[in-house]
């Protein structure tokens, strides 16, 4: 990764005349205060660098609280990009640039700021209630602390006001077009034209066109200041990417998912049912899903979490596919009626989007801490197959493969995301409709031999929707004869249907294609993850490869049951790194399995893991 | 929903036996349930409505065990929560005729939120409460319906919780159907029953019902021949709240408060006596009813409110229907394809 420091020093003059500069790939992060709307900017900067045919990755990061106090360390918002040339795998560990809204953005992300970085300051927000509010006692953008950065300061606050200054509308809402002020800076200096954006605007205030026309105008005004001011003697332009062609979007980790699971509901022919209770960071695919009525999707809000999951049990005993979506705590209170709905053998996806835990934890971070309440988080012997997407775009074909696993084999699947996939966005290469898996629903409508229990060669027992006639049975979660389904008390029985659900999801197994493996077939050390992870360690391990190292990566999606050629794979590498953002939840898993002497690495901050970071270890270990 | 364009006629008349399962009824001998079964076996082949469209669920509980004995589709499903799985159902199938049989501790303690909020939405569930104040199946603790004072294994001093009428949660949840009948008397149960069943919407019933091991004759007064012309009172839409082995005593209103009288004493007349209303928009004289009981008052049974309303289950299939008509049908190339999209050579 080319970096601008490698360009430019505060040390370095003002060069005499304009230049554009090429880079392989750029981090750019916009702070400011919760209600600055920068996620918005960081969102529409994605958008613009995509559409030029840019990968990207971002990371939004904000606070739990709506709208913090204004001015306060912990109502900082950022949003961060990596866009490239090449692929892109993570949002990128530290910032090319900081966009500070003010001086507690500036205090809380300077830290992670490359030496010699670019800072663009809003100094209208830097008066003296709002340096105390941050801690700093003088002023850093006049005290020469920054001395090492290459420091912009613009009045973006005062600036936006004057370009609206003939604007209707009120000062308040003068004041909030200031992120678009700092957008139409952030497209001079990286050499993006504004054209579209504007058309965006206009599209998304179509029904406030007063507030279309300030956004536009502090747009333009931004845009225009850069350029005109000379203020950067060097623009950069990020060369054009080399990706797939086709047609793409940027789309988010829960839209992507939402989109899948109405695909999943299309290709099957059968209607989609959600019921689910909002909680973040998952409550974006009950969004989505509910402007999606007129795609045979049922969109049901429950009165709490544990409703979300029994009126998703309701649904799928009446035909349709079924879908819950949660995040941890959620989960947790979701357990009993997943110990129902393994018992009622019904096809079901129950989507966690991972946040920090336990309790309420870090509601908006990220962490990959609830993989060992998937697979073992219920009562009795509970076996619930679990899969996990590594990316935004995967979060689409997890969605069909979660629901082609449950209709098959009849049973609830536990799809696993976390919050930093699904709100981070990246390019989708849109998919062709012919291109999609089938799948095949079959419903039971033949009474001769019918019983309720009885199992096909995948062990799953016949899906009968109630208004079949001459079929009617009972259900329920008392343990059940082997056949009828009647209840049974009878020891035997209850061992013999114990094994059988067990023995149903360890099948599923022969339905895993191989693993993938990224690097030599064998050598010194194998980096097993899940999840979203995928990036960090793809671009570690190909840093390492470079470097001449013998690492390879197996990145899991099916954690319940493990691929069939995981433990074969593993025996042909010296080592196994296992990095997680957890204490080590598939390191217990794959030595429970294999008894394998799997090294761990742990994060649990709320954050992704740096490149760096699993770099480092890797040099460690080979 | 069972709106008459739904129903698909049986193809040959049901009986009784026709709703009957092969499995041993397993209550106690001379449980309540016994008699609501076989009301509900009774009534369910008249509704006009075929077998395979019942569909039974429960939760945990004596009463829950209900559905195994019907020979309809059916749920045994997990403490407290069959309103909600049978929401999720009535959603997704609303041609389906969804049942909910439930208990005092099952739809009023563990189930609370899914009873509430069922009847707020008004979802098209007929949900039976058999209310016997006393926890049965983990062998006889207080209910949130059992009286204060009252010595279970749980409470061996006495309970200091405060009970509260299944009827008036029912109101304030805002159902519009709501009654109440007693095991003993099984005309007006089934009667009842029929009531509940035409109605569009969520219709709930308690049935007061004896638990012969843990909580024998709570309803004494009800169910005793010689107590309970003047224990209970019928509630007919229109007519005055008369009772009484003689036909003489009734409800007065006196500053919002019920007043006990005699007909033909002190200048009484059945004039002076509330005249029930179950069609009032306004839920106040059904709530106030619900709040008569033993020893002071007679315990109402019958219909206490029976408005019209949308069901929530219609209200969702013309949501998706309007969808459908501003929108299109859905195409999946098209979603697949909407939003900001670029292409790349």
């Amino acid at each position: 990764m080319a970096t601008l420091q490698a360009t430019h020093s505060a040390e370095r003059p003002p060069a005499p005349e304009h230049r554009v500069e090429e880079l392989d790939s750029v981090v750019i992060r916009f702070v400011g205060d919760s209600g600055d709307g920068m996620q918005l900017t960081g969102t529409e900067f994605s958008k613009a660098v995509g559409e030029a045919g840019h990968d990207f990755t971002t990371h939004p990061d904000y606070p739990s609280e709506i709208r913090a106090p204004t001015g306060t360390l912990f109502g900082v918002s950022g949003y961060q990009i990596q866009y490239s040339s090449r692929p892109v795998f993570t949002s990128g560990d530290a910032p090319d640039v900081l966009v500070v809204m003010n001086p507690a953005a500036l205090k809380t992300n300077l830290p992670d700021l490359k030496r010699g970085g670019i800072i663009i300051a809003n100094t209208g927000a830097f008066a003296d209630s709002n340096l105390a509010k941050a801690g700093y006692q003088s002023n850093p953008l006049e005290d020469g602390s920054l001395d090492g950065y290459q420091l912009f300061k613009i009045d973006i606050s005062d600036l936006t006001a004057n370009a609206l200054a003939h604007s209707s509308l009120s000062k308040k809402d003068v004041g909030r077009c200031k992120n678009y002020f700092a957008l139409g800076v952030m497209l001079c200096l990286y050499s993006r034209p504004f054209d579209k954006e504007i058309e965006d605007i206009r599209k998304k205030f179509a029904k406030k066109p007063e507030f279309a026309a300030a956004n536009i105008a502090a747009l333009n005004a931004g845009y225009a200041y850069a350029e005109a001011r000379e203020m950067f003697a060097t623009t950069y332009q990020v060369r054009p990417s080399t990706a797939v062609p086709g047609k793409y979007r940027s789309i988010t980790g829960n839209s992507a998912a939402a989109l899948g699971f109405v695909a999943a509901a299309e290709l099957s022919g059968v209607p989609l049912f959600i019921g689910s209770y909002p909680i973040t960071p998952a409550t974006d695919i009950l969004h989505d899903l509910a402007t999606f009525k007129n795609y045979q999707v049922t969109t049901f809000q429950a009165e709490d979490e544990i409703a979300g999951l029994c009126s998703t049990i309701g649904a799928a005993y009446g035909g349709s596919l079924g879908l819950t979506t949660t995040s941890g705590p959620g989960m947790a209170l979701k357990t009993e009626a997943l110990g129902l709905a393994v018992m009622l053998e019904l096809p079901l996806v129950v989507v966690n989007v991972q946040r920090g835990g336990p309790s309420t934890g870090l509601p908006t971070k990220s962490e990959q801490s609830d993989l060992l309440q998937a697979v073992y988080g219920r009562n009795g012997e509970c076996p619930v197959p679990v899969i996990a997407s590594y990316s935004p775009s995967d979060c689409f074909d997890c969605a069909i493969e979660a629901f082609r696993i449950a209709v098959k084999y009849m049973t609830p699947v536990i799809l696993l995301s976390d919050g930093g996939i699904g709100n981070a966005a990246e390019p989708w290469r849109i998919p062709d409709v012919a291109s999609l898996p089938k799948l095949k629903v079959r419903y039971r409508t033949e009474p001769e031999g019918f019983q309720a229990y009885a199992r096909d060669e995948n062990l799953a027992r016949a899906w009968v929707k109630p208004g079949t006639p001459g079929m009617e049975h009972r259900i329920g979660g008392l343990e059940k004869d082997f056949l009828t389904g009647n209840i049974s008390h009878n020891p035997l029985n209850h061992q013999r249907m114990v094994e059988v659900r067990a023995a149903k999801v360890a099948g599923i197994v022969k339905d895993i294609p191989p693993s993938r493996v990224d690097g030599p077939d064998s050598g010194d050390l194998l980096i097993i993850g899940w999840g979203s992870t995928f990036g960090s360690i793809t671009q570690a391990r190909e840093k390492a490869a470079a470097e001449g190292k013998a690492v390879a990566h197996v990145h899991l999606r099916h954690l319940n049951p493990l691929p069939a050629d995981l433990g074969a794979i593993m025996k042909r590498y010296k080592k196994v790194l296992v990095p997680e953002l957890n204490l080590g939840q598939l390191s217990r898993l794959l030595r429970e399995h294999y008894l394998v002497d799997a090294v761990q690495l742990n994060k649990v901050q709320g954050k992704p893991f740096m490149v760096a970071e699993i770099y480092d270890r890797i040099l460690e270990l080979c | 929903m069972n709106s008459p364009n739904d129903i698909i006629a049986p193809e040959r008349a049901l009986a009784k036996k026709d709703f009957e399962s092969d499995q041993d009824v397993r209550w106690c001998p001379g449980c309540g349930d016994y008699a609501v079964l076989a009301q509900v076996q009774k009534i369910l082949p008249t509704l006009g409505i075929p077998r395979e469209n019942f569909a039974f669920i429960s939760g945990i509980g004596c009463s829950s065990r209900f559905p195994y004995y019907l020979e309809t589709y059916g749920m045994h499903s997990i403490h407290g929560r069959a309103p909600a799985i049978a929401s999720g159902l009535k959603l997704s199938r609303p041609e389906l005729s969804v049942w909910v049989v439930t208990g005092d501790g099952d739809a009023l303690a563990i189930g609370g939120n899914h009873f509430i909020h069922a009847m707020r939405r008004n979802i098209g569930l007929k949900i039976i409460l058999l209310n016997n104040r006393i926890y049965g199946l983990t062998k006889g603790q207080y209910s949130p319906t059992s009286e204060m004072g009252k010595k279970t294994k749980s409470t061996p001093l006495g309970s200091i919780d405060r009970p509260f009428s299944p009827v008036a949660v029912a109101l304030g949840a805002g159902a519009t159907f709501v009654a109440r009948a007693v095991d003993s008397d099984l005309k007006h149960m089934a009667s009842v029953l029929e009531r509940a069943a035409a109605h569009q919407g969520t219709a709930f019933v308690e049935i007061l019902q004896n638990c012969v091991v843990f909580n024998d004759d709570a309803y004494g007064a009800l169910t005793n021949k010689a107590t309970r012309a003047d224990a209970g009172i019928y509630l007919e839409h229109g007519k005055p709240l008369l009772f009484g082995k003689d036909r003489n005593k009734g409800i007065r209103l006196k500053s919002w408060a019920p007043e006990l009288v005699t007909v033909g004493e002190n200048g009484v007349t059945e004039a002076d006596l509330v005249v029930h209303d179950e069609k009032a928009a306004n839920g106040g004289l059904a709530f106030f009813l619900s709040q008569l009981e033993n020893p002071e008052f007679p315990v109402p049974l019958g219909v206490f409110r029976d408005v019209a309303a949308p069901a929530y289950e219609q209200l969702n299939k013309e949501m998706a229907e309007n969808a459908v008509a501003a929108k299109g049908k859905g195409d999946l190339a098209r979603l697949l394809n909407s939003g900001d999209t670029w292409t790349i050579a």
